[in-house]
C-alpha cells in the first residue's frame, strides 16, 4: 500500500488543531468542538480501518514508511505490529471520549484545551508508530508539553506543584534514555529499531543501556518508588487530562519495555528480572494498601493504576506467551476501565465539586443510571470475571506462576486488595446514607455522559467475554518477540563461552 | 595586492560606510532614525557582499588574515543577528530616550571588531579586533548615561573586561616569547605538550576568551551587565559577541592549540560543566527576566563549550549549530521582552508576565515556544541543538559530561517552566500596551516559525554547518 496511512493517523489531529487555531469565534466554541470531534472520530475510523487491514499472521512490521530525515543517519521511520496497533486504536478511541467529556467539564478556554488534546493525540500515536529511537524519543518527550499545560491551566488548586512534578520527573527519567539512544547510535551505527534488532548489542553495554531506558520507563509507568508524581498529577488534572494520563500515557512505558528494552537488551532484561519483580510486587501490595486508605476518589484510582501497572511489568518480564499477552491485554483493558472510572469521578465532580469520598454516599437513590455504570466499572476495575479486567490479570498470573510461585502468590494478594479498595469505594459512594444535601438536588447522567460511559462499558464487557480479536492480533507478534528473545539469549551465551 | 583587498572587501566596506554614516549623523539633526535605517541597509549590504564572496580558504597580508567558509559563515551569522536585534529594538531605543545617532554606529563598529577577531590568523590582529569589539560594547552598556544602573554596568563591564583583556594580552606575549611568532600557523607548529610555558600562555588566553563569552567562573559580570544595560543593548550582548567569542575560541583550538589538545580539553570540560550547572541552578531564584536570561545564556554557553570540549570537527560543528539555534531563541526571547510594556514603561520583572496568556494569547504562545525550546524539549529547535551537542560528546565517550549536561537540562527546565507557569497559570496583573510594531512582532514570528518547523528538515542547517569546516 502506497498511501501513508500511519502518517495520516499521526498528523490528522495536528491538522485538526491547526483548523481550530484558525477559527476565530470568540464566545461561541461550538465550531471548535465540532472540528475537534470530527477530526478525532475520523482518526478513530482510520485507525479501525488500519486494524481491519492489518495482517494478524505477519511477524514483520506493517505499513512501514521511511523517509530520510536527518542527513542519512536518522530516518523518519514508522510501522506497526501486533503489539502497537491496538494502542493506536485505544488512543484514537479515548481522544473523542475526552473531547465529549470536556464539553461538560471544561468551562474556560475550551478552544485551547481542544487544541492541546489533539496535539497530544498526535504525539501519543507517534510514540506507538515510530520505529526509530530518535523519532520515538521526540514523540515521547513532546507529549510533556501539552500535558503540562493541561494540568497547569485547567487543573485543581495544587495544579502548579503537580504539573511541575509531572514534567520534571518524566524529563529526568527521559534524559538518561537520550544518552542511551545516542550511545546506541555510536555502538550500532543506526537508530533504526529493526536494524538494531538484527545487530546484537554487545553484552557489556546492555546493562547500562537497559538501566537508562528503565529509568525513563519506570517513571512513566510508574513503578514504585518513582510513582509519586502520578497521584498528584491525576488528582489535579482536569477529567480529560486524567483520562488521557491513565489510559494512554502510562501505556507508553509498558509499550517501551516491549518494543525497546526486551528485544534490544535481552541479556540485561533477563539479568534484571529480580529487580522488576520485586519493584512490581512492592508496587502491587504497597500501593493497594495506600489506595485502601485514600479519602480522595481520584487519588484512590490513581494508586490503583500504579498497582495495575505493577501487574503489567510483572507480566512483561515473565517472557511467557501468556504473561506478555496478558500484560498487553491488561494495558488495553486498564486504558478503558481507568478512563471510565475517571470519567465517572468527573461526572459527580462537575456537579458537587468535591472529590472526597466522604462528601458522597447513597448516590444509588438519587442517580440510579450513574450508580449502575459506576458499579460496572468498579467491578471491571477489580477484575471480575466477565469483564476485560479479569482476563489480563488472569493471564499475567498464569505467566508468573510458570516463573515463580512466591511472586505469583504475592501478586495474587494484590487482586484481593484490589477487590477490597474498589468495593469499599463503591460502598461508600454509591450505597449508604446520604449526608450531603447537594446530592439530593443534582441531576443524573446527561446524554453525552451516558453515551460515552455506555460505549466504554460495552467495550469492557464485550472484550471480557470475547477477547479473541485482541488476542489474535497480539499473539503472533508476542510469539515472535519471545522467540527472538530466546535466540538472542542463546547467541549471547555462546559468544560468552567462546 | 588588489586581490588581497578584494578579500577584505566586507571589512573595507563596513569601515568606509561607518565613517560615512558617522558624518551623516554629525551633520544632520535628530539623525537617529536616518542613521539606524542606513545601518540596517549597511548590514544587509554586508551580508550580500559576504554571500557573493568566494569561500575558498585563503590567507592574506603575510598570513595574518584568513578568509574561509567558517569565517564567512560566522560573519553572516553575526550580521543577521545584529540586524534582527537592531531592527526590533528601534522602538525601545526611542521610548527610552537613548536614540543617539552613535548607537547604531557603535554597534557597527563592534561588528567590525568581531569581523577582524574571527578572521584573524595572527595574535596582533586578533587582539586589535577583540579590543575594538570590547570598547564598543563598554560604551553600549553605558549608553543610557543618565541612568545609574546603565553607567554602573558599563563601568563594571569595563573594569572586569579590561582585566581579562590584560590576562589575554599577557598570554599572547607569553605565546610569542615561547614560540617566536605571532602567526597562528607557526605557533601551531612550535607548540607541544612539553612546552610548559606555552601551556601557561594557553591558560591565560583561555581565561580571556572565557570571560568574553561569559562562562563560569568568569561569568560574574554577566548578570549585572545584562540587568543594568538597556534591554536593546542586552539583547545585542546576548547574541553577537557570543557568536564571535565562540567562533574565535574554536579558531584558537583548531589552529594554534591543535597540538596541545590534552591540556586544554580538561579546562574546557571544567568550564562547560561549571557553566551548565551554575547556569541552571543560579537562574532559579531570579526575579528579573534579564538577569534570568543572563544565567540562561551562561548555561547555554556551557552546552556550546561541551561541543568544543570534544576537540574534533564534529564537536566544533555541533557547537556552531548550537549557537545558531541559541541566537534564534535569544532574539525571539528579547523581542518578547520588548513587548513587556505597561503604560509606556518597560517592565523587567518576571512577575509582570503574570497571567498574560489571557490578555495576549499570541505573545504568550510565542513565549511558550521559545521557552520550551530554550529548555530543549522536543520537537522544538532547541532540542536538536542539544541533541547534536550530545551526539558528538557521546561519540567521544565523554559520558560523564553528557550525563551532567542532560541532568542540568532538567534543572534548567525548572526555571523555564516557572516562567511558563507565571504566564499561563497565574492570575492576570498587567495588561501590556497594545503594540502593533511590525518589526518586533515579525521578529518573534520568524523565530517561532524557525523553532517550530525546525524538526521538518534539521539536516539543512546541519549540512550547512558541517560544510563550513571542510
Amino acid at each position: 500500500m502506497n498511501f501513508p496511512i500511519l502518517s495520516s493517523v499521526i498528523f490528522l489531529p495536528l491538522l485538526g488543531s491547526f483548523f481550530i487555531l484558525l477559527s476565530r469565534s470568540q464566545n461561541n466554541n461550538q465550531g471548535a468542538i465540532y472540528v475537534s470531534l470530527f477530526t478525532s472520530l475520523a482518526n478513530l475510523v482510520l485507525s479501525l480501518f488500519l486494524w481491519y487491514v492489518f495482517d494478524n499472521a505477519e511477524t514483520e512490521f506493517q505499513f512501514v514508511e521511511e523517509k530520510n530525515w536527518i542527513s542519512g543517519f536518522i530516518k523518519f521511520k514508522l510501522g506497526v505490529d501486533g503489539i502497537s496497533i491496538l494502542f493506536i486504536v485505544l488512543t484514537a478511541l479515548i481522544t473523542p471520549i475526552c473531547i465529549i467529556s470536556c464539553i461538560n467539564s471544561v468551562k474556560t478556554r475550551i478552544k485551547e484545551f481542544l487544541i492541546l488534546i489533539l496535539i497530544l493525540e498526535t504525539f501519543m500515536i507517534g510514540v506507538f508508530c515510530s520505529l526509530d529511537l530518535v523519532v520515538f524519543y521526540i514523540f515521547f518527550e513532546a507529549g510533556l508539553i501539552p500535558m503540562f499545560l493541561i494540568i497547569g491551566v485547567w487543573g485543581g488548586p495544587k495544579r502548579v506543584y503537580s504539573a511541575f512534578k509531572f514534567f520534571l520527573f518524566t524529563l529526568l527519567g527521559s534524559v538518561l534514555m537520550l544518552v542511551a539512544i545516542i550511545a546506541i547510535y555510536w555502538i550500532t551505527g543506526t537508530t533504526d529499531v529493526v536494524q538494531i534488532y538484527e545487530i546484537k548489542i554487545p553484552k557489556e553495554y546492555q546493562y547500562l543501556l537497559w538501566l537508562a531506558f528503565f529509568s525513563s520507563f519506570a517513571v512513566k509507568m510508574p513503578m514504585w518508588p518513582v510513582h509519586t508524581w502520578l497521584p498528584d498529577a491525576h488528582v489535579e488534572a482536569p477529567t480529560a487530562g486524567s483520562v488521557i494520563l491513565a489510559a494512554i500515557l502510562l501505556k507508553m512505558a509498558g509499550y517501551g519495555f516491549l518494543r525497546f528494552s526486551i528485544p534490544m537488551f535481552p541479556v540485561a532484561s533477563e539479568y534484571f528480572i529480580p529487580l522488576i519483580y520485586s519493584l512490581s510486587v512492592i508496587a502491587i501490595i504497597y500501593t493497594s494498601l495506600i489506595a485502601l486508605m485514600q479519602d480522595d476518589m481520584k487519588k484512590l484510582i490513581a494508586y490503583s493504576s500504579v498497582a495495575h501497572m505493577g501487574f503489567v511489568t510483572l507480566g512483561i518480564f515473565t517472557f511467557t506467551q501468556q504473561g506478555m499477552e496478558g500484560s498487553i491485554f491488561q494495558m488495553l483493558s486498564h486504558g478503558v476501565i481507568s478512563a471510565a472510572l475517571f470519567l465517572c469521578v468527573g461526572v459527580v465532580y462537575d456537579r458537587v465539586h468535591s472529590r472526597l469520598i466522604s462528601s458522597y454516599g447513597g448516590l444509588a437513590n438519587y442517580l440510579p443510571k450513574y450508580s449502575l455504570v459506576f458499579i460496572i466499572f468498579v467491578l471491571g476495575g477489580l477484575g471480575l470475571p466477565g469483564t476485560s479486567g479479569f482476563l489480563g490479570e488472569f493471564l499475567i498470573l498464569v505467566g508468573v506462576f510458570k516463573k515463580s510461585y512466591i511472586v505469583a502468590m504475592l501478586a495474587s494478594l494484590g487482586v484481593i486488595l484490589g477487590a477490597a479498595y474498589m468495593l469499599w469505594l463503591a460502598k461508600r459512594v454509591i450505597f449508604g446514607e446520604t449526608h450531603n444535601e447537594i446530592i439530593k438536588t443534582i441531576k443524573d447522567l446527561n446524554l453525552s455522559e451516558g453515551t460515552i460511559l455506555t460505549i466504554l462499558a460495552i467495550i469492557m464487557i464485550f472484550f471480557g467475554f470475547y477477547p479473541q480479536p485482541l488476542i489474535d492480533t497480539i499473539s503472533t507478534s508476542v510469539n515472535h518477540l519471545i522467540n527472538n528473545y530466546q535466540i538472542d539469549l542463546i547467541y549471547h551465551l555462546k559468544v560468552n563461552n567462546l | 595586492m588588489i586581490d588581497n583587498f578584494n578579500i577584505l572587501l566586507p571589512e573595507i566596506f563596513l569601515t568606509l560606510s561607518i565613517l560615512t554614516v558617522l558624518m551623516i549623523g554629525v551633520f544632520t539633526k535628530n539623525s537617529f532614525n536616518l542613521v539606524s535605517k542606513l545601518s540596517l541597509i549597511i548590514i544587509l549590504l554586508s551580508i550580500f557582499i559576504l554571500l557573493n564572496n568566494e569561500t575558498s580558504s585563503i590567507k592574506v597580508f603575510s598570513e595574518s588574515f584568513i578568509r574561509n567558509a567558517f569565517t564567512t559563515f560566522i560573519k553572516i551569522l553575526i550580521l543577521i543577528s545584529s540586524f534582527f536585534v537592531l531592527n526590533s529594538s528601534q522602538q525601545f531605543i526611542k521610548d527610552n530616550k537613548i536614540d543617539k545617532f552613535e548607537y547604531p554606529i557603535i554597534i557597527l563598529l563592534s561588528i567590525l571588531g568581531m569581523f577582524f577577531m574571527v578572521s584573524s590568523n595572527d595574535l596582533i590582529i586578533f587582539y586589535l579586533g577583540l579590543e575594538l569589539q570590547s570598547l564598543s560594547l563598554y560604551i553600549l552598556a553605558a549608553i543610557d548615561r543618565d541612568n545609574l544602573r546603565s553607567t554602573e554596568s558599563g563601568i563594571k563591564y569595563f573594569i572586569l573586561s579590561a582585566l581579562s583583556s590584560g590576562l589575554l594580552l599577557y598570554g599572547c606575549s607569553l605565546l610569542y616569547g615561547f614560540t617566536g611568532s605571532t602567526n597562528f600557523d607557526i605557533i601551531a607548529q612550535e607548540l607541544n605538550s612539553e612546552n610548559t610555558g606555552a601551556v601557561f600562555a594557553m591558560v591565560f588566553i583561555l581565561v580571556g576568551l572565557a570571560f568574553k563569552i561569559s562562562v563560569v567562573p568568569f561569568h560574574m559580570w554577566t548578570p549585572d551587565v545584562y540587568e543594568g544595560s538597556p534591554t536593546s543593548v542586552t539583547s545585542f550582548f546576548a547574541v553577537a559577541p557570543k557568536v564571535a567569542g565562540l567562533a574565535v575560541l574554536i579558531r584558537f583550538m583548531q589552529t594554534p592549540f591543535e597540538n596541545i589538545l590534552i591540556e586544554w580539553q580538561t579546562i574546557i570540560i571544567f568550564l562547560a560543566v561549571a557553566s551548565m550547572i551554575l547556569g541552571a541552578v543560579a537562574a532559579i531564584g531570579q526575579k528579573n527576566i534579564k538577569r534570568l536570561m543572563a544565567y540562561s545564556s551562561i548555561g547555554h554557553m556551557g552546552y556550546a563549550l561541551a561541543g568544543v570540549a570534544t576537540g574534533n570537527i564534529s564537536g566544533y560543528s555541533s557547537s556552531i549549530f548550537y549557537i545558531c539555534i541559541y541566537v534564534v531563541m535569544n532574539i525571539g526571547a528579547f523581542a518578547c521582552i520588548y513587548l513587556m510594556r505597561v503604560d509606556n514603561k518597560y517592565k523587567e520583572g518576571i512577575n509582570d508576565l503574570s497571567g498574560i496568556s489571557k490578555k495576549h494569547p499570541l505573545l504568550a504562545f510565542s513565549f511558550l515556544i521559545i521557552l520550551f525550546s530554550l529548555a530543549g524539549i522536543p520537537p522544538l529547535g532547541g532540542f536538536f541543538a542539544k541533541f547534536y551537542i550530545f551526539m558528538s560528546v557521546i561519540e567521544n565517550e565523554m559520558y560523564t559530561l553528557a550525563i551532567i549536561g542532560l541532568l542540568s537540562t532538567v534543572i534548567s527546565a525548572f526555571y523555564y517552566l516557572k516562567i511558563i507557569k507565571i504566564i499561563y497559570f497565574d492570575e492576570t496583573i498587567n495588561k501590556f500596551d497594545e503594540n502593533r510594531n511590525i518589526s518586533i512582532t515579525s521578529t518573534i514570528f520568524i523565530s517561532c516559525v524557525i523553532l517550530v518547523t525546525f524538526f521538518l528538515y534539521p539536516a539543512l542547517l546541519n549540512d550547512l554547518v558541517n560544510s563550513i569546516f571542510i
